[in-house]
């Protein structure tokens, strides 16, 4: 259950945010998180639900964005079929990671009267 | 003013930071790095489920290489120093990071184990983090390599079921291959699916009983070995450093 440990990085990193443009209270959250970041969504909005209160997210809303992971040849491009081996058919190379591992705060949407 | 849901709220204003959520952590992470490259000390972060054998390879690897090589360990786990007192009888200078109910180390308590152990007579340090196929792969340590040790009790598929820690792992180390003629394991198959979850998979089949094995993770190691600096020792004994939590200080 890493994802409270993940929530409580979260909340500290909004507190900063809003202590440094002013923001007395925040409205929504956007994140965006990989299929294969290793953290569970459900599980991310379970935690944020509980320790929300009483901090300054109290009442905001998660927006979740969550990427599919996608691999590809780092030289020829070509994207490598859900579930096959990790590596380029053409070019014999190991796959890369395009997307998908992604633990991001995009965007915190705040009350900032003096902004 | 609100873009986002269009209400136009004008004392809602839309922050940008487009950050790792785990920045914190990373920055830790770098922190520990930079100590263990600066002192010429290899640092893996050895993981793998409970019952894997992470504690008994390392026995063997001492056993195998404590004549020529200085290992030092610190051990993540819940509730006792069992682990920690194996690996000192077996002659690795180890130390506990006891973590409650965590079920991962972090990059903080393990700059916190280094300044209370410091690792900077070792050739290589050994973070043997809490048994657990999910939570210790998203935590960066600051290590060189990430190992998964995955014991042939567990079942090939393994790889398939926890495909982030995989992915995440620079080797695999397959344990317990003694006990292959009891059991209906197929080394093919798990092979086949570290392919499908790990890019340029690495496995290497180790016994911890038999030592089978032990010479070629040995090697894998010493590949990766950093240039030990001639100043590393006076270093890790009298080094005044910045800290991202804004204190400098000696390192004992």
């Amino acid at each position: 259950m890493h994802e409270y440990s993940i929530v409580g990085s979260l909340i500290d990193r909004v507190q900063q945010e809003a202590a440094l443009h002013g923001g007395t209270r925040v409205h929504r959250l956007h994140v965006k998180i990989g299929e294969l970041s290793g953290v569970e969504v459900a599980l991310l909005r379970t935690a944020f639900d509980t320790f929300r209160e009483r901090t300054i997210c109290e009442g905001a809303e998660l927006a979740i964005d969550s990427v599919v992971a996608v691999w590809a040849c780092p030289r020829c491009d070509r994207v490598i079929a859900r579930g096959a081996v990790l590596r380029c058919d053409t070019c014999g190379r190991p796959a890369r990671m395009i997307h998908g591992d992604e633990i991001i705060l995009e965007r915190i949407e705040m009350e900032a009267p003096d902004v | 003013m609100c873009e986002t849901c269009g209400c136009g709220d004008p004392e809602i204003v839309p922050v940008e930071v487009q950050e790792r959520i785990l920045s914190d952590n990373d920055a830790q992470a770098a922190h520990n790095r930079s100590h263990f490259e600066s002192l010429g000390v290899l640092a893996i972060n050895l993981m793998g489920s409970p019952g894997a054998g992470k504690t008994a390879v390392l026995e063997a690897t001492v056993r195998a290489a404590g004549a020529t090589l200085r290992l030092g360990a610190v051990s993540g786990d819940l509730a006792t120093d069992r682990d920690a007192d194996r690996l000192n009888a077996a002659g690795i200078q180890s130390s506990t990071i006891t973590t409650g109910s965590a079920c991962h180390l972090d990059a903080r308590l393990v700059h916190h184990a280094l300044h209370h152990a410091p690792c900077g007579d070792c050739d290589m340090f050994f973070i043997e983090n809490v048994g657990n196929l999910v939570c210790p792969a998203i935590y960066d340590l600051g290590q060189a390599a990430n190992v998964v040790a995955l014991s042939v009790t567990e079942g090939e598929d393994k790889p398939l079921k926890y495909p982030v820690m995989f992915q995440k792992s620079d080797l695999v180390l397959l344990t317990k291959i003694d006990l292959i003629p009891h059991l209906d394991f197929d080394v093919d198959a798990v092979e086949d699916a570290l392919a499908r979850v790990m890019p340029d998979a690495k496995m290497l089949k180790v016994s911890a009983k038999t030592g089978e094995g032990i010479d070629a993770w040995l090697e894998w190691l010493e590949a990766r070995r950093p240039a030990r600096r001639p100043d590393a020792e006076s270093l890790a004994h009298h080094e005044h450093h910045h800290h991202p939590h804004g204190h400098s200080h000696e390192h004992h």
